[in-house]
């Protein structure tokens, strides 16, 4: 094994130090280099076909609804924009990867995108999970093994440390709400660092909405006692009320804003680090033009994304944890009962 | 104000903050787990939270900076 590790290291060495009479030529003038800033992007949004490499994409279905009727079609028809689909008498073509009709009618686009074919796929492996896990408790009273011994530590670090010590006496009615949310992040963030996956709580609209439900819910269930808090805090002279007032009431918006800029941000953030490195590659090689420089720079380029993909496994965790702790706090701070 | 790269600049400044904040955080509890080694989960549950908060802040500078460049 240790054999193993040293000629491993030796090779990728060789081969980074082979590349260095490359750079030492001289250049006769400057070029633009290789940007990598379209592809990259091109990764981290939502587009209408799920492009796994190369030439090979799942043309996904398109839905529109537009004066009263549906239109479907597999988006392979717009064949990358090229070309118009007519339904009728609308014309829809793509541009700037928006979907438009030629007369400016209004479109409802309910289209399967990627992060909804990709939200629909973490869905059902989710439903597959805890359902085998749920399913399990019901049938033998033995000792868990398999997924059940997997999980159940999981979960009952999420219920008690998470929901029951932030949350209250309350917690039951907001359990639910908070393991979904929990899991739900967790196994889209794992997801979106595979090979080929869709960015999806990378996408601010699906943040939006998780930190939308948190508002919500914390709202419907805030008792009087936490809108008192909002116009006069317990404790403050009322010289401040002035300033405080204002600052709770925006405080009631910001804490769920920052709820979904901090999910949204820190997995984006991650793949667009990933997809940096992989493309010191191409840089390096000026997309194709260089070989050789292109594979010196390969294995200090892996070993980066190597190392920055450890680092986002524990973001997954750690922004799924925190969302929900915020959450449950935020709740807790709700429904709090005041101690007379 | 047409400045090129300002945009990076800006998401540069924003990092420097996470840094010195997490590593303020990240000293603390170290000095923290050293004084009283059986405390050390509760602390580094805590260091955890505090950063993932500081982070949050810093990460609306790199927000900021991704929309505007």
């Amino acid at each position: 094994m240790k054999k193993t590790v040293y000629k491993l290291i030796i090779t990728s060495l060789l081969i980074t130090i082979s590349g260095v009479n490359v750079f030492a030529e001289s250049q006769p003038e400057k070029k633009d280099g290789f940007n990598p800033t379209p592809q990259i992007l091109h990764h981290i949004a939502d587009s209408y076909e799920w492009h796994l490499w190369g030439n090979v994409s799942i043309p996904l279905p398109v839905i529109l609804y537009s004066e009263g009727s549906f239109d479907v079609f597999m988006s392979s028809s717009f064949h990358h924009g090229k070309s118009k689909v007519t339904k009728g008498d609308r014309v829809y073509k793509i541009e700037h990867h928006h979907i438009v009709e030629e007369n400016d009618k209004k479109i409802i686009n309910l289209s399967i995108t990627k992060n909804v074919a990709s939200m629909i796929l973490s869905t059902l492996i989710l439903l597959f999970i805890l359902g085998k896990t749920s399913r399990s408790y019901k049938r033998k009273k033995n000792a868990p093994k398999g997924l059940q011994s997997f999980l159940e530590p999981l979960i009952l670090f999420v219920r008690e440390d998470i929901i029951k010590s932030n949350v209250g006496p309350k917690h039951e009615k907001y359990a639910v709400f908070l393991l979904t949310v929990f899991f739900f992040i967790l196994i889209n963030n794992l997801l979106g660092l595979t090979p080929g996956a869709a960015n999806v709580t990378g996408n601010i609209s699906v943040t939006f909405v998780l930190s939308m439900f948190t508002f919500v819910i914390i709202t419907i269930s805030a008792n009087k006692g936490y809108w008192k808090h909002l116009v006069k805090p317990p404790g403050t002279p009322i010289a401040l009320l002035p300033i405080m007032i204002p600052i709770e009431i925006f405080g009631v918006f910001t804490k769920p804003f920052a709820l979904m800029i901090r999910l949204f941000a820190n997995i984006t953030a991650g793949h667009i680090i990933i997809f940096s490195l992989i493309s010191l590659i191409f840089v390096a090689s000026n997309n194709g033009e260089n070989v050789v420089a292109g594979w010196s720079v390969a294995p200090i380029s892996v070993l980066f994304v190597l190392f920055i993909f450890l680092i986002e496994i524990l973001v997954a965790f750690l922004q799924a944890y925190i969302f929900t702790l915020l959450s449950a706090v935020f709740i807790g701070l709700a429904v709090k009962e005041e101690n007379h | 104000m047409e400045i090129n790269g300002i945009a990076a600049i800006g998401a540069g400044l924003s990092a420097i903050g996470a840094g010195i904040g997490i590593g303020m955080i990240g000293g603390k509890a170290l000095e923290a787990m050293a004084r009283q080694p059986e405390h050390s989960g509760m602390i580094q549950t805590n260091m955890f939270i505090a950063a993932a908060l500081v982070e949050g802040v810093a990460l609306f500078g790199v927000v900021v900076a991704l929309m505007q460049g």
